[in-house]
């Protein structure tokens, strides 16, 4: 008895190695070009705020109540001044620093803490998933602009506790979206003919779980960046986060938000910064989405 | 289904007695000593001690939280370290302002984003759709305290129509609404942008959907089709809904310390700063309660409009 | 040498009541037979199957294999039994993991014995040759852009990387075209004869049964009604069950069409099951006694059994003429 190997759709011989997922989703975005725009207005920025320390003119906290609240277009002053006289170019550069570091470093340990215990919570089941995700829950009763306020009310201001607060507001929601998404893909037969197979769970978490479960939570992920600077530039903006002298963006709208009686578009350039840059994670985060969505 | 109800309001209260010991724990735990900082300069180190032991300071810490846990059952949320006025009464007075706000934000932020979330959905592709996409990410890109502070100088430095700060204490109803017209746009940019995304993607889904499909080529009336998707993506819309006005109450912080808006989050800052404990702790357990009521009225609601959803 | 499934029983707990998805049921089974099992969606047939491979445990009941104790096997002792024992799932979609080319699927579980790397991947290519696909046109591509059939044969190639004695496959077919149906059907039958497996075929499709197997069990709501050869249950089919099973399968004969179907209305709630015996709320000729106790399983021929108090005075005839 013959087998047909002559099948419905005939296939060509594999010219190498064929796309993997990820080489798809990565060919996906450089060939979108909303993400194109988005991504490069993103490098533009970080580069700017990396290399700050080399593109400012001026010292960032040296100003003389002299040239205060110079207008944009002033003559040594590209973007004007403060209210205390220091340049608002080279402060907006070393801002960028401040707020960048303070929102995407509780976004990354949100991520990989999140995503561990969350995977671990959603495989393994039963009193640990019970135990983990309630007390995640009680978190999430929190708003977490409220939560974020509330533990920097508590911790008192500067960069390390803000890192930790945020990082407090994060963690919990990316668990859910972890444990929701191991759980869903537990279901699924592979990973029981895996199991079939005489894996332990070490491998099938390696080879089965993992590659499957993080594209969910890395899509959430991009998408609570914005969200974090524009908390971390909120808890600076109510003093609860980074402290004066130093340059950031959410405690430079603080300080000069009594000038905006005399002078309008200098109080409002920081603001700006936070905006563009959110916009620009917001759009990628899109385009990271539609990317790594599953279709021929 | 009021099985399910029983069931998820028995599971609130973990919630809340964990969150309320969360709210504990911050405030204690925090770094510096609490009354020292509040008193005068000159206090004595006697007079220090005798406030603590007035205020229960001195006892150990889980005493300290069943004390207050016990007080806080019946009402008493302590009284102000700054004011010594009862606790209760100012987070009263600032709740209602401050759930006045997020109402009118609410409001405005729902009835717009859910006319663009459908408007985009039902012209996807077209320009109208683009137009909204596009002020929806603008919607939720925005600092919205930037967005209060751009709304005070169009509207309050240059053109001079509306005030910029404070809630015109004694000034009666219309000032009342002339001093919230700012902060209440302020506060619904971001909800905006949220729920015409959702709203458009939600409604998408549904008409994507083959059977869909299948009644638009039969013909069948874009009024019927339009009440179809809205039927069917409510589920989802209600959730957002509540996500946003959650967002709104407890989020307002940062919007009511622009416009000094007599509200929660005015009078938690000042506490912050303050560091007046028990008013500390009232306002972020009070918020806190109140959010979790407001999740658990939500899902409530979700089971009567997806019978589905009760049954697991 | 004898593969030895004794297996009393195993329910299904949900918090407020429990499901008895699969209760009270025992067979062995032989080695190079087919022992088909058949039912409807929801007699407990996919619990029976991943209970007997160990991926669900049982409540009660004793496993064994080959002599070899299934159910309390340690965890060094399960791994080297499952070499011996594989299942093939039923959705051809969801068994395979879409992040993972066809070859490196079918390697995997060579991988997990400690195959090194190189071999393994040799090995699975050349049992994708066997089942049926080129190594070279489907060994680096993605279950998304094989077929139905296509994915079910890498499903039977992953079962058989192991070299398995037994194997047990779940609805194999019923995910795919009727044509496609017969080529994977007549491809296991080939695979079964050139290494001496066991299969134990579960399905809902009589007529695949029918071509498949030796002996065959009919599963009602997590029981086993009758038991019996093939060709003795189907020419005669003593359980009302089965016999409304048989009525069912619809004919391309048109004299022999149906007006009604046998059965009326759908199989009662695992959760809540009618005492005594379970088929007896659609039963045709259900007598008072049914709804006492579940009738036993007893014999009613030399190689065929029933659960049935219709058969009580022809099985004990057979038991005193033995």
């Amino acid at each position: 008895m013959a087998i047909a190997t002559a099948l419905p759709h005939e296939l060509e011989p594999v010219a190498g190695a064929p796309m993997s997922y990820w080489r798809t989703v990565a060919w996906r975005l450089a060939h979108d070009r909303m993400t194109l725009v988005a991504g490069s207005a993103l490098a533009l920025i970080v580069l700017s705020a990396v290399l700050a320390p080399w593109l400012a003119p001026y010292d960032p906290n040296a100003g003389s109540i002299r040239l205060r609240l110079a207008p944009v277009g002033a003559p040594a002053h590209i973007l004007g001044t403060d209210e205390q006289g220091r340049d608002m170019l080279s402060r907006l550069l070393w801002g960028g620093r401040m707020t960048l570091v303070a929102a995407l470093t509780p976004v990354l340990i949100g991520f990989v803490l999140g995503t561990g215990l969350g995977v671990l919570a959603g495989y393994v089941g039963g009193l640990t998933n019970t135990l983990v995700m309630r007390t995640m829950d009680i978190f999430y009763a929190f708003p977490a602009v409220l939560l974020a306020i509330a533990i920097s009310g508590a911790l008192g201001p500067g960069l390390p506790n803000t890192l930790i607060s945020l990082s407090i507001v994060f963690v919990p929601r990316v668990v859910r979206v972890a444990e929701s998404a191991t759980v869903q893909v537990k279901g699924l037969e592979y990973i029981a003919a895996a199991r079939a197979s005489g894996a332990g769970v070490g491998a099938i978490m390696r080879h089965h779980l993992f590659a499957n479960v993080l594209g969910p939570i890395l899509v959430f992920a991009s998408t609570q960046v914005s969200l974090s600077i524009i908390l971390a530039a909120g808890l600076s903006f109510l003093g609860l986060g980074v402290t004066p002298p130093a340059a950031e963006w959410g405690l430079m709208l603080n300080t000069l938000r009594q000038s905006i009686y005399v002078n309008a578009v200098v109080p409002a350039l920081p603001g700006l910064a936070i905006f563009v840059t959110s916009m620009a994670f917001n759009l990628l985060s899109d385009g990271l989405r539609d990317a790594m969505e599953i279709r021929a | 289904m009021w099985a399910y109800a029983g069931r998820r309001l028995l599971l609130a209260i973990p919630t809340l007695l964990g969150a309320s010991i969360i709210v504990f724990a911050m405030v204690h735990l925090a770094p510096g000593d609490p009354i020292a900082a509040v008193m005068p300069a000159e206090s004595s180190q006697a007079e220090i001690e005798a406030t603590k032991r007035a205020y229960g300071f001195d006892k150990p810490l889980p005493v300290q939280y069943l004390v207050w846990l016990g007080h806080v059952v019946q009402g008493d949320l302590g009284r102000s370290i700054a004011t010594r006025r009862p606790v209760i009464l100012d987070v009263r007075d600032s709740l209602v302002n401050s759930l006045v706000l997020a109402l009118s934000s609410s409001a405005l932020s729902f009835v717009l984003g859910i006319a663009l979330g459908l408007l985009a959905a039902f012209r996807q592709g077209r320009a109208l759709d683009k137009i909204a996409s596009a002020v929806a990410i603008v919607g939720v890109s925005v600092p919205h305290y930037w967005a209060g502070i751009i709304l005070i100088i169009v509207f309050s430095v240059q053109l001079n129509w509306l005030p910029a700060m404070g809630a015109a204490d004694g000034g009666g109803p219309l000032e009342y609404l002339r001093h919230m017209a700012l902060p209440t746009v302020a506060l619904s940019l971001i909800p905006l942008g949220v729920i015409t995304r959702v709203v458009r993607s939600a409604a998408l889904d549904i008409l994507n959907q083959e059977f869909v499909l299948a009644l638009r080529a039969k013909g069948l009336a874009a009024r019927r089709v339009f009440t179809h998707v809205v039927k069917n993506s409510a589920p989802q819309i209600f959730t957002v809904l509540g996500l946003q006005f959650g967002f709104q109450l407890g989020g307002s912080v940062l919007v009511e310390a622009v416009f000094s808006w007599p509200g929660t989050g005015y009078l938690l800052n000042l506490a912050i700063f303050q560091r007046d404990i028990p008013v500390l702790q009232g306002v972020i357990l009070v918020l806190a309660t109140f959010f979790v009521l407001l999740n658990l009225a939500v899902d409530l609601l979700q089971t009567l409009v997806d019978p589905r959803i009760a049954r697991h | 040498m004898r593969k030895h499934f004794p297996l009393r029983g195993g329910v299904l707990q949900r918090a407020y009541g429990w499901v008895r998805a699969v209760d009270g049921v025992s067979f062995d089974v032989y080695p190079t037979e087919t022992l088909g099992i058949v039912g409807e969606s929801g007699c407990g047939k996919s619990t029976l199957a991943r209970l007997l491979l160990r991926l669900i445990e049982p409540d009660a009941g004793s496993l064994t294999f080959g002599g070899e104790d299934v159910r309390g096997a340690s965890r060094p002792r399960m791994k080297r039994l499952r070499r011996d024992m594989q299942l093939v799932f039923q959705d051809p979609y969801a068994s395979l993991n879409p992040r993972l080319t066809m070859e490196d699927a079918v390697a995997f579980s060579l991988l997990v014995h400690g195959t090194p790397r190189g071999e393994a991947r040799e090995l699975a290519r050349a049992l994708l040759g066997r089942v049926g696909l080129d190594p070279r046109l489907y060994g680096r591509r993605y279950s998304h852009e094989l077929s139905g059939g296509q994915r079910q044969r890498v499903n039977i190639a992953r079962a058989l990387v192991l070299d398995p004695k037994l194997l047990v496959l779940d609805e194999p077919v019923s995910a795919l075209d009727k044509s496609v149906q017969a080529q994977v059907l007549n491809l296991l039958q080939d695979l079964k004869v050139e290494r001496a497996l066991t299969y134990v075929f579960i399905s809902h499709d009589l007529n695949v049964i029918e071509y498949v197997s030796s002996r065959v069990l009919v599963m009602y709501l997590g029981e086993v009604v009758e038991a019996g050869t093939a060709d003795a249950l189907a020419q005669s089919p003593k359980h009302p069950y089965t016999q409304a099973l048989f009525a069912s399968a619809p004919s391309m004969d048109p004299d022999r069409r149906m007006d009604r179907p046998p059965l009326a209305g759908d199989p009662p709630n695992a959760i809540d099951p009618p005492s005594g015996c379970r088929f007896r709320t659609r039963c045709a000729f259900a007598m008072p006694r049914c709804g006492d106790a579940p009738p036993p399983l007893r014999p009613v021929g030399a190689t065929h059994e029933v659960a049935c108090y219709l058969y009580e005075a022809d099985a004990a005839e057979v038991a005193r003429r033995r």
